[in-house]
């Protein structure tokens, strides 16, 4: 019944992706002298001042932020479909504890395609006989070093800042898979998770996808995600050019610096409510980085914003209880506060 | 009379897999109930780790993707 399928004129994929590589390059390269045009060219702005600054910054950043999310989304969804959660569930099962518990947190990079995953993929993972520390420790990578926040680190900051970023996050998830691990936390998890059998049905290593697939697929998702996320994409960056531009270097200093030992907790207090995707809050944390908030307290902020989800652990709460959710919680605050402490008694 | 079970705890991605699910049973003109199942007990007995999922007569078709409506008119026909 092949007569089923809807003939859409499409340009072959073999065609469309070398032409869009290459104009997205050109849009990289172009962008910089582009924003500076516009903002003191085009619109008058001196070079310096309070509002040029912050508008040429806006400008920069907008496009940046975009082409990021456009190019790299794209690139990673295409290679995520080849690593689909139930490769990972048998490369991790029947593992040591600490092998297990570090390939959990890496897999955790690579984010699953649908957020309401968590809880499937929880199930499996207690089915499949993996310990919960090692399951714990993909729950909290998973939000924390996903592949957008690590884009966006590098795109914007360059390596370092986002080697550095992965590392910290891959360390709390590790140590607080293995301490969560540690604890008798199996009876805090419904009775009825525990008894779920599986109908060996089809799983997704039995469904054949061709190349032209997933990049239809990889291309579609990256065009909800930067749909969803665009409005605070332009929050962000304009809150980030603001600070840029208007707030003055002591008052940051002063607040979130080292001096200061109640910075850490304070910024990580402020977080948590403000749940929020990487790509808004990454241009905030650009900002206030530049005006010389110590990083340290810079990470522990990110790192609280994107990995405590309010919303993640109502989802959880309808296969855990409460009590389970709160010392998971704890163990990841208790983790990212002890990275801000590090990275700031370090001095980096 | 075949029945579509659209597994998903209702987010987003769920919601445009059920739209296209019953786009495809228009276009394909078979006799289908399309079913949008939000239980994770139920998702988690089809072995389901990914979500959305789509199942046709107790097949599991589709894990962690959205396919378009052709696609699943296809699989309707076969």
């Amino acid at each position: 019944m092949t007569t089923l399928t809807v003939r859409r004129a499409h340009v072959p994929f073999r065609v469309v992706t070398p032409v869009v590589v290459i104009a997205w390059l050109a849009a990289w390269f172009a962008n910089l002298p582009l924003a500076n045009w516009a903002a003191y060219d085009l619109l008058g702005l001196e070079r310096g001042s309070h509002l040029g600054d912050a508008v040429a910054f806006f400008f920069l950043d907008v496009p940046k932020v975009l082409l990021l999310l456009l190019g790299i989304m794209t690139a990673v969804s295409f290679l995520r479909s080849y690593f689909p959660p139930e490769r990972m569930r048998a490369a991790l099962a029947g593992r040591g504890t600490l092998p297990a518990t570090v390939g959990a947190a890496a897999f955790g990079i690579v984010t699953p395609f649908c957020s309401c995953s968590a809880v499937p993929l929880f199930i499996g993972f207690v089915e499949a006989g993996i310990p919960l520390g090692v399951t714990f420790a993909f729950l909290i990578s998973s939000p924390m070093v996903n592949e957008v926040a690590l884009v966006l680190l590098w795109g914007l900051f360059g390596p370092g800042i986002a080697v550095l970023y992965m590392a910290a996050g891959l360390i709390v998830a590790v140590v607080g898979g293995l301490v969560l691990g540690r604890l008798p936390l199996e009876k805090w998890i419904e009775p009825w998770v525990l008894a779920v059998r599986a109908g060996g049905g089809a799983t997704s290593l039995d469904i054949r996808l061709s190349v032209e697939q997933r990049m239809r697929d990889a291309w579609t998702s990256t065009k909800d995600l930067v749909r969803r996320v665009l409005l605070y994409v332009i929050v962000g960056i304009g809150i980030g050019a603001f600070i840029h531009g208007f707030v003055p270097t002591e008052l940051v200093a002063q607040i979130g610096g080292r001096e200061n030992p109640f910075a850490v907790p304070i910024v990580v207090a402020i977080a948590i409510p403000l749940y929020s995707n990487a790509a808004g809050t990454i241009p905030i944390v650009e900002a206030l980085l530049g005006k010389g908030m110590p990083l340290g307290t810079t990470l522990a902020f990110m790192m609280a914003i994107v990995a405590i989800s309010l919303p993640e652990f109502v989802i959880l709460r309808r296969v855990m209880q409460l009590r389970l959710i709160a010392v998971f919680g704890g163990v990841v605050v208790a983790g990212i506060l002890a990275v801000g402490f590090l990275f700031n008694a370090l001095g980096i | 009379m075949k029945i579509v079970e659209v597994l998903g705890p209702g987010c987003a991605n769920c919601q445009r897999l059920e739209a296209n699910a019953r786009e495809a049973v228009a276009m394909a003109g078979v006799e289908a109930e399309v079913r949008h199942v939000t239980d994770y007990r139920e998702i988690a007995a089809h072995g389901v780790m990914s979500t959305p999922g789509l199942v046709i007569d107790g097949r599991v078709v589709s894990v962690g993707r959205i396919p378009s409506a052709g696609d699943i008119a296809v699989w309707l026909a076969e």
